[in-house]
């Protein structure tokens, strides 16, 4: 089973990476930029096909170590 | 003072740690592979050094704070041990939940190595004993994820009950934005946990600890601890 853990930085953390990317988009005149936050997406194939399970297991992943929940929100999504 | 410095993949400044702590404690401090699930009997201080664990993928010290050595300094923090994380070792100890908040990007976005100076704002821990409340260091920085955040609560927290042990400053000591180097929240440079035996600091002091390191500033924080020690035996 194929799945996608998306993680961003939560409201209101400061992200200078974005800022710099928002910077260079207006640089290289794209219109109607308004903001850019970035973030990290992971790509990971489950063996089994027992859907809780996999939900399960990815949000044990992303809360043990993919997502630093001090300053990070994730959203697990199972692609099938 | 029986120390041992924990060792991982990509770090690079143990043997700098080693060697600050060997001259000043007249100890040989234990070398600890992060794959060990104990550290040396007796072993008084756990130092986590700085450098580029797991080539910081992820996140700063994220992986580094997952090692099987991790559980071990855990236990030896939760019966009252010391524990100082420099740098990497401040981002590994925070990703480990054993310091609340995290290192974030510096705000300017750029790798900074420079000295700085570091105001010493107490000087009743086991960190600070070597040197005197509102004393100016100079020590050096070398980071790109320094920029210290937490929640509010936490920071009040932080601030009210002392446990913000070094803040950037100005060479008179002064606080403000002109010397917060990287954005850090409340120019925070180090900071200890609840109890007080466990600091973390982005500075490292144990490159000013020689003459022909052209400042001995930072030897005050190890000489402090052996005091500390001492006086405790």
């Amino acid at each position: 089973m194929k799945a996608r853990v998306t993680v961003t930085l939560k409201t209101g953390i400061l992200d200078p990476q974005g800022k710099a990317i928002e910077g260079a988009l207006k640089s290289l005149g794209v219109d109607g930029v308004a903001s850019v936050r970035q973030g990290k997406v992971f790509d990971i194939e489950l063996a089994g096909a027992d859907k809780a399970k996999a939900e399960a297991a990815l949000k044990a992943a992303a809360d043990k170590l993919l997502a630093n929940t001090v300053i990070e929100n994730y959203r697990v999504e199972l692609l099938g | 003072m029986k120390s041992a410095v924990l060792v991982f993949p990509g770090i690079n400044r143990e043997r700098d740690m080693a060697r600050a702590l060997r001259m000043i404690s007249g100890h040989e401090p234990a070398m600890v592979w992060h794959a060990e699930t104990s550290l040396p009997k007796g072993t008084d201080l756990v130092v986590v050094p700085g450098g580029f664990s797991y080539g910081d993928y992820l996140r700063c010290g994220a992986i580094a704070a997952r090692a099987p050595v991790m559980d071990a300094v855990r236990d030896h923090a939760a019966k009252g041990g010391l524990v100082l994380g420099v740098c990497n070792g401040f981002q590994i100890l925070c990703e480990s939940g054993l310091l609340p908040g995290v290192l974030m990007r510096n705000d300017r976005l750029k790798f900074i190595c420079k000295d700085v100076h570091l105001r010493v704002e107490r000087s009743d821990s086991p960190f600070t004993r070597g040197y005197n409340a509102g004393q100016v260091i100079r020590v050096p920085v070398a980071h790109g994820e320094g920029n210290y955040a937490a929640d509010e609560e936490t920071l009040k927290r932080l601030n009210g009950d002392g446990r913000v042990l070094y803040r950037y400053c100005s060479a008179d000591g002064e606080v403000g934005d002109l010397s917060n180097i990287n954005g850090a929240a409340h120019s925070i440079a180090g900071i200890v946990n609840e109890n007080g035996n466990v600091l973390g600091m982005m500075p490292h002091p144990e490159n000013h600890v020689e003459d022909i390191m052209g400042c001995t500033d930072g030897r005050g924080l190890f000489a402090g601890l052996v005091a500390h020690l001492d006086r405790a035996a």
